[in-house]
């Protein structure tokens, strides 16, 4: 318990850097800020409500501050455009991004512990070497060119999927799964790719421990020894990078939601970009920032669990 | 086919593929143990006993091979069976523990549930009995509070208890056959007392024949029948223990013997390290593999090497002390 | 898409003399290979207004939509008419720059915050390394995607925000390198001898940090391309008639079902530009890695 409280004291600085920067977002650029929030709608009215609403005649502390207060207490602001609350906007469209990041890893897990594991046991062979020199691919393809060519073959060309839109599960669970295969496989390959990897050489470290042994020894099979003893601890060090990715489903979804017209959150991001809406901006730069900041401390507490050598007292 | 040894050896050939070449890690080893009996093997790292122990379990690195000779088991050839019929051996008839308590135990597993997975994997036996009956192990080999213990992980045990633990691994099936790899090297001195105590103790209870694989002659010399003494790979000497202490035929032994301290020494006699260093198993010299920092070498030892032969009331192999020079004149 | 710092730093024995790259080459063949891709990259980049064989800019509406392997188009030509080859061709000389400027900007940027950090220790140290993790608290396409938000959409801004990104990476490196260093007896002796502390990072920090600096040059100027296309296709990036990769298959995917090539031509040239990078920078970080080499 105390070690959770120690994280959550060392969170803090950091947690007050990411907002004093999420906060700057607006400042950052060069000139006022309610023209910036304005846009094309600059009358000296208007510029002065803005002035007024964001306390733009206080001091740049003060500002913060204020803001601050509200994030704090559920205010994000609202959206310059449409006037709804910020907050709303975000959390309309947070189930289709939730159900496209958790699609995409179930897709890269479901993929990667079997091929990494395979990697590992027949290190050398030439399904290891394939499988290797693919992984390096995968990252190196970015995701929206991986969901265009899935599109293009498997919806434009061979009509098996539909090109875009998403069902809610809730809805329609078949509509659903249909329109979220493709950009679940362009979003997680990447990952797929870094899941192996790590998967792999885990996997081979393990492998040459002397309990391994011990467990052969005991007259358990390569299959008991490989899947039992081998991969709790090959997995260990897979849940932290795995966390991360849970942490950065917002960061891959802008490209891919923006690829397969998906309403998500990402996609809400690049439109208020371009609508120079920033208030939204900031919150999604901040929510993404704030889930990748608690992933890393879950994997942490995971970690614990896992791994009975880490004691949390 | 009938055997009348528990487990016969007959030059049993491995070789180790390194990258820089073939290492031939026991070379034409052939022994014997017999029921209920206790066979130390003796030799310093490298020397081809541990190699010689993972090839009767067949549990090799990925770079070795057994490339000759036979290991037969009861009315079984070892050598020849598949994987599967293999695994049925190991952990039921052979049990293996291994030199470092420490590592040779999954961190992520608790204890009792280790202990108990032969029986699960052997015998079928459901989860909760065979934990139950890691708890009764656990108390034959003397770890307190069993009942606590067998829901802990491996990082709560002291090195000594680990090493319990996995006596207790071995002996859940009353194998007829327990090696043991350096059991008590990675332990402190007065814990190394209590394992050997123990060995000794379920060697007598339950008849367990033992292979003791050790560095240290005073380990031997307190528990063991018989004793191998192996250098580069070979079995340079073969007898029962009292024989070889009283009277080593073979340079090498000697040399053991005599850079050792003894309690019991009458008179004071000066210690003498063994010369040089360990062989290169790669490039082994042509004739007797100690030669080189054998004190009592002749020419000939250079040029051909002896084989094992009956020398007195053991075996050694040596030119020397085959044409009747003791070495202790 | 990962901006993961390489593991090369922590644990690694210091050495004296940077292992020379061609020597690495010899021995290790995804070394040679990736350098050799790279190489020929930088090669196209710096020739591609030589052998393009028509203006990446020029508009032939006449020609529009021309199938690959047309005459005088061998890539054919997208929807204004203009020639698929040299826009691609051209476009390494987008990427490349851009990669080359970002990587700059987080070196510079996180050399000296590393060196400021470890160097001087104490409460320096804590408060710059809070502003480095609060850095990393951002996932890195986000950061880069609100910097671009804030300063406008434009390759320059691109650029910068994608440098910005890559700060933390060099930063915790040079300091994990200087940390180490500190506690090297070397270093306590020529510190004794009054060497002054320029010296020392010349003759001593920057050879040792050499091995550990190339593998993440070489992986972030794969993570630059890609980031930089990512933000080309969102519209933060390049602007048209730019001939920009990610550019590219923005406009060109509008028009997959007829003509797949116009998108499909561009993202083959960053993937295998990335690949590229990536291969260079993981078979740097084994051939460099002494715990890796078996």
């Amino acid at each position: 318990m105390s070690y959770i409280l120690r994280r959550l004291v060392l969170m803090l600085p950091v947690a007050f850097l990411v907002t004093v920067g999420v906060f700057m977002l607006i400042h950052l650029s060069p000139g006022d800020p309610a023209l910036i929030i304005l846009g094309e709608d600059r009358n000296p009215e208007a510029i002065a409500q803005v002035h007024q609403e964001l306390g733009l005649d206080k001091p740049l502390y003060a500002q913060y501050l204020i803001w601050v207060g509200h994030i704090i207490h559920g205010d994000w602001g609202r959206s310059i455009t449409t006037h709804e609350p910020v907050w709303n906007a975000i959390t309309d469209r947070l189930p289709a991004t939730l159900e496209l990041g958790i699609a995409a890893l179930l897709w890269s897990l479901v993929v990667a512990i079997p091929l990494g594991t395979i990697a590992a046991v027949r290190r050398g062979s030439a399904a290891d070497r394939i499988a290797t020199g693919v992984s390096v691919a995968g990252v190196s393809v970015p995701n929206f060119f991986i969901g265009i060519v899935l599109i293009y073959v498997l919806s434009v060309s061979a009509r098996i999927f539909p090109f875009g839109g998403y069902v809610p599960i809730t809805q329609d669970p078949w509509e659903s799964l249909r329109h979220v295969i493709l950009p679940a496989i362009a979003l997680g390959t990447a990952g797929t790719a870094i899941n192996m990897r790590f998967t792999r050489s885990s996997m081979i470290e393990v492998l040459n421990h002397d309990y391994i042994r011990t467990a052969r020894a005991k007259g358990a099979s390569w299959r008991r020894v490989v899947f039992v003893h081998a991969l709790k601890n090959a997995l260990i060090p897979v849940v932290t990078i795995v966390g991360l990715q849970i942490g950065g489903i917002i960061e891959g979804a802008v490209v891919t939601e923006t690829v397969f017209t998906w309403p998500g959150v990402g996609r809400l991001a690049v439109e208020s970009i371009f609508n120079r809406d920033y208030t939204v901006v900031q919150g999604v730069v901040l929510l993404a920032a704030f889930s990748y900041m608690l992933a890393n401390l879950a994997v942490d507490l995971v970690y614990g669990w896992l791994d009975p050598r880490i004691s949390y007292a | 086919m009938a055997f009348s040894h528990l487990l016969e050896l007959e030059n049993v050939e491995t070789h180790l593929r390194l990258r820089d070449g073939t290492i031939k890690a026991v070379d034409g080893v052939s022994l014997t143990v017999d029921a209920g009996e206790t066979l130390g093997i003796v030799g310093e790292s490298g020397s081809g006993k541990s190699m010689t122990a993972l090839s009767i379990m067949r549990l090799l690195p990925r770079s070795g091979r057994i490339v000759g000779g036979k290991v037969c088991f009861k009315d079984r050839v070892l050598t020849d069976l598949s994987e599967d019929e293999m695994e049925e051996i190991r952990g039921t008839e052979i049990a293996m523990i291994f030199q470092d308590p420490m590592t040779s135990l999954n961190p992520v597993f608790r204890t009792g549930w280790q202990v108990g997975e032969p029986l699960r994997i052997h015998r079928h036996m459901r989860s909760r009995a065979s934990i139950a009956a890691a708890v009764d192990l656990f108390e034959k080999v003397g770890i307190p509070e069993p009942r606590r213990r067998v829901k802990q992980f491996p990082h709560m045990f002291s090195g000594g208890m680990r090493q319990r633990a996995m006596i207790a691994m071995g002996l859940t099936t009353s194998p007829s056959l327990l090696i043991a790899d350096e059991p008590t090297t990675a332990l402190d001195v007065t814990i190394q007392a209590q394992i050997l105590d123990l060995l000794r103790t379920l060697n007598r209870d339950y008849g367990t024949a033992t292979i003791l694989i050790t560095h240290n002659l005073g380990v031997v010399a307190g528990m063991c029948d018989r004793v191998i003494v192996m250098y580069a790979g070979r079995i340079v000497e073969q007898g029962r223990t009292d024989d070889v202490f009283a009277h080593p035929e073979h340079p090498y032994t000697w040399s053991l013997l005599h850079s050792i301290p003894r309690l019991d020494a009458d008179e004071h006699r000066p210690l003498r390290p063994i010369e040089g260093v360990p062989p290169d198993m790669l490039n082994l010299p042509p004739g007797c593999k100690f030669q080189p920092r054998c004190p009592f070498a002749v020419a000939r030892c250079a040029a051909q090497e002896p084989e094992l032969l009956q020398v007195r009331e053991q075996l050694a192999r040596c030119w020397v002390t085959q044409a009747g020079t003791r070495l202790d004149g | 898409m990962s901006n993961a710092p390489a593991i090369v730093a922590a644990g690694t024995p210091i050495r004296r003399r940077p292992i020379a790259l061609l020597e690495l080459a010899q021995r290790n063949r995804g070394v040679l290979v990736g350098l050799v891709f790279v190489g020929a990259l930088f090669l196209i980049a710096l020739v591609s207004p030589i052998i393009s064989p028509h203006d990446p800019i020029a508009t032939e509406p006449d020609n529009a939509y021309l199938p690959p392997l047309s005459p005088g188009h061998v890539l054919g030509t997208d929807e204004l008419g203009r020639d698929q080859i040299s826009r691609v061709l051209w476009g390494a000389r987008v990427s490349l720059p851009v990669a080359l400027v970002a990587v700059a900007v987080g070196l510079v940027g996180g050399g000296v915050l590393g060196l400021l950090s470890g160097y001087a220790g104490g409460l320096t140290d804590l408060l710059l390394m809070r502003v480095v993790d609060a850095l990393l608290a951002f996932p890195a396409l986000i950061l880069a995607i609100a910097l671009v938000a804030a300063l406008g959409p434009s390759l320059r801004n691109a650029m910068i925000a994608i440098g910005i990104v890559a700060i933390p990476v060099y930063a915790r490196l040079v300091r994990a390198v200087v940390l180490q260093l500190k506690q090297m007896e070397f270093v306590m002796a020529t510190r004794s001898l009054g060497a002054s502390p320029i010296r020392l990072i010349v003759r001593h920090l920057i050879p040792n940090l050499m091995n550990p600096i190339l593998v993440q040059i070489s992986l972030s100027a794969g993570f630059a391309i890609l980031a930089e296309a990512v933000l080309s296709f969102l519209g933060l990036g390049a602007q048209p008639p730019t001939p920009d990769w990610g550019q590219m298959i923005t406009t060109g995917r509008t028009f997959l079902p007829n003509d797949p090539w116009l998108a499909i031509v561009p993202g083959i040239a960053i993937s295998i530009t990335v690949y590229s990078f990536n291969l260079l920078g993981d078979s740097l970080r084994d051939a460099l890695d002494p715990r890796l080499r078996s």
